[in-house]
This record gives structure tokens, sequence and C-alpha cells, in this order.
């Protein structure tokens, strides 16, 4: 079997749109059916996360499988910050058990960025290793050399930001993500559109079959973008960006076109295969944003 | 002797570099910045949270160590054989090594010692 996922990204010219599964704490399966139903429809898959801003929510794993359920194709996340070289192969393994084969590994935030600073940070392996480790299990074995048969089907992914220092090894580290073994890579999203077209171009022409998707977030107005601004390790927004949306007429409808905008950009520059969506106003204008992208919701 | 070095590679590097006896040095190809000083202990490169001016997530009054690295490989008069090196896949961290020389496991190639399945292949940097 291959993964929706991969099939678009290696085997047709279509993009792919992925988008950010809500972080869930408590409600059942209809928590999660609920998400579905507004979701699923117009995504080809969605990220798991694995306690996003180091804040502890339902597993990586867990939610994966729980999404699978739902006929959501799932990509899982795995962060290095929580877990030892021991326990992030068994979230594979488990998530192999179950079908799932995307995967993005990742190097994570920090524990200073959650509601638990004083917990033990564990980065026993980082971000590029992390996708070493994935690509060993697809070939049969453990790290240690121990063999698993039939080995494991896995698609691997990771994630890089265009827009954090030192921007020019950026390129760099990525082609050592994809040396590593990963064949695409979810962007951290980005306020700066001249790093991202430069990073883009840079991948595309270093390692051209290295697939970019780039990420947008849906916010309300510039309070959110204050937030991520301040809050948010990684992620600077130009002040004349959030200026721009507190002072128009309409600062919600602004904040809506600076995404499109920013999608439109993202989707045109090279090397680039599709767009990640992180929603945060949950209100109807994830819908629009699909449609205004040419998107038809599936049934 | 091996019982001295250790203590006398920590006198020396730790006023330095920062050296925080890992055991198995990098120094040499990461622009003679220590890897194991940034909080998260990555040997291959920045996290994605490195703030705009270049400081350190974790450690807002500190710049981030690959930022130093990244600039100090190519200022310092290092051999081009080192500089080559800088974007290699480094493997997972040898915690067994922890507190050893590395100068004694460089001598005895005990650092070159890899997990069985880790693929030292993909270790050096291509173009
Ligand atoms: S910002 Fe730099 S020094 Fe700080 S955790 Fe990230 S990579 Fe390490």
């Amino acid at each position: 079997m291959m993964s929706r996922v991969s099939e678009i990204l290696e085997n047709s010219k279509e993009r792919l749109f992925t988008v950010e599964f809500p972080e869930i704490d408590s409600g059942g399966m209809e928590r999660i059916a609920k998400h579905v139903d507004r979701i699923g429809p117009w995504f080809d898959a969605a990220n798991s996360t694995d306690n996003t801003a180091a804040h502890a929510h339902a597993s990586n794993t867990a939610v994966a499988i729980a999404i699978k359920i739902y006929g959501i194709e799932p990509i899982l996340q795995i962060v290095c910050r929580d877990k030892n070289r021991l326990a992030i192969q068994s979230d594979l393994m488990g998530a192999a058990l179950h079908g799932i084969e995307n995967v993005v590994m990742l190097t994570g935030d920090d524990v200073s960025a959650g509601d638990e600073p004083e917990a033990r940070r564990v980065f026993d392996l980082d971000g590029p290793q992390a996708v070493v480790v994935a690509n060993v299990l697809a070939t049969g074995q453990y790290l240690s050399g121990r063999k698993i048969n039939p080995a494991p089907n896995f698609y691997i992914g990771a994630v890089e930001n265009p827009a954090a220092p030192p921007v020019d090894y950026r390129i760099q580290r990525a082609l050592k993500k994809h040396r590593a073994g990963a064949r695409f890579l979810q962007l951290q999203i980005c306020y700066h559109p001249d790093r991202l077209e430069n990073f883009c171009r840079g991948v595309a022409e270093l390692a051209p079959k290295l697939h970019i998707i780039p990420s947008v977030v849906l916010v309300k107005n510039e309070k959110s973008l204050n937030f991520m601004n301040d809050k948010v390790p990684g992620i600077d927004i130009p002040q004349s960006t959030i200026e721009g949306v507190k002072n128009s007429a309409d600062p919600g409808e602004s904040a809506y076109q600076l995404v499109l905008q920013q999608s439109k950009h993202a989707l045109s520059l090279p090397g680039v295969r599709g767009l990640h969506v992180i929603d945060f106003r949950r209100d109807n204008s994830l819908e629009r944003l699909m449609r205004e992208l040419g998107r038809t919701p599936k049934l | 002797m091996p019982k001295l070095l250790p203590l006398i590679e920590d006198a020396i590097k730790k006023p330095i570099w920062g050296c925080q006896m890992c055991g198995q040095c990098v120094l040499h190809s990461t622009g003679m910045v220590c890897p194991m000083t940034c909080p998260k202990t990555l040997r291959n490169g920045p996290c994605g949270g490195v703030r705009e001016n270049g400081n350190c997530e974790v450690k807002p009054e500190m710049q981030c160590i690959w930022v130093k690295a990244f600039e100090r490989k190519d200022k310092l008069p290092l051999p081009n054989s080192w500089r080559a090196h800088y974007n290699d896949l480094r493997p997972p961290v040898d915690m067994q090594l922890k507190g050893t020389s590395s100068w004694l496991n460089f001598l005895t190639k005990r650092d070159q010692k890899r997990p069985a399945g880790w693929p030292i292949l993909a270790e050096k940097s291509g173009k």
C-alpha cells in the first residue's frame, strides 16, 4: 500500500493539501468525528501533532489512529523533546501496526515554550537523526541492527523554518534532512515572503525531488499575530504586517486576505507541491480559503 | 594516564569551549563551537526556534550556538578539510562515552563506533 500523500507527491502532478488536526484533550471519538466533519472534505491528509508548543495532549499516535478510523489519512508528527530513541522507535512501530505510513520527524519546541517548563527536556535525537531512525526502521531493522520482518512502510517527512537565522544555512539543513531520508518538507509558518522564496528556489535547485509544503495559519485578527510574534518560537512577524491588519476597516477580513495572499504566493514558488493549513479561527474561513484556492470538497 | 586524561581534557576544554565531556568531540567541524552547549544539545544544526536577533529560543540572552558556529567556521583560520564537515550528519550521542576523554576515544577509534543499524554512508555531506 502506498499512502495517498506519497501517491500525490511522488506519482502525480496534483497539489497536496494538509491540515493540522486540532489537539485533542477529551471528548472521546465524538470530538474527533466533529473535527473530521469540518475539515475532512477539504484535505488529503491531517497532521496529528505531538504535544504542540510543549503542552501535553492526547498522544500523537492515538490521535493518528483515531483520525484514520474516520477515513482521513494521518501524518504522524514525532518530536524529539519528550521521548528518547527507544520511545521514538516504538511510536513509529506502534503507528505502523495500525497502517500509518506518513510520518514527520522534527526537533520540536523546547519545554520552556509550554506550561510545564520544569519538565526534563530529552532531545536524545535531533530532527535529522530522527529522520534517519525512521528510515532505518523502514529498511527492516531497529537502530541496534535487530531485524524487523516484514519492514514497516514509512513515507518520511521533516520540517524546516525558512525564515529563522542563520537564514543562509536553512537550505543546507533541508538538504541534510533529505540526505537523512526525508522525501517532503512541511515548513514553519513564514511572514517573510522573500525568505520563503529564496528558500524554495534554493531547495528546488539543489534537491528537485524534495517536495516542499509551506504552512499558513488562519487567525482572527492582529491580536493573534502579536501573540504568535511574541510567544511562538521561531516566528517573526514584521510590525508593518501586524499594523496593516490592525489599522484596516475590517481586521477579520484583512487577516483572512493576508492568508489568502500568502497561500497563493507560496503555491507559486518553485519546488512547492502543496499547502499545510493551521486553523485557529474555527469559523467558515477555512472553507472559504479552500474554495478560493480552487479546491472542491470531497464527499 | 587513562584515568588522568579526562581530568586534563576537562580542565582545558571547559574554560575555552564550555566542553561538556560528551567523549565524542566534533568541535573541529562546528567552527570550534561546542554543540553540547546548545540547551537542546543539537548536533546537526540550529532548531527552528532561533530568534530574529539570532539568539537562542531557550536562553534569550545567549546567541544561538549554531548561529555562532555558522559565522565562526568561515571566520576562524581553520583548515578547509574541517569546514567541509560542517554539514555532516552527525550520529546520535553515545551516552556511554559521557565523562570519558574524547582524545583517547579518538585514538582508539571508539568514537567511530555506531549502532549497527546506523547508515554511516549518510553521514558525509555531499556537494
Ligand atoms: S536556538 Fe540554537 S542554541 Fe538555542 S536550542 Fe535552538 S539550536 Fe540550540
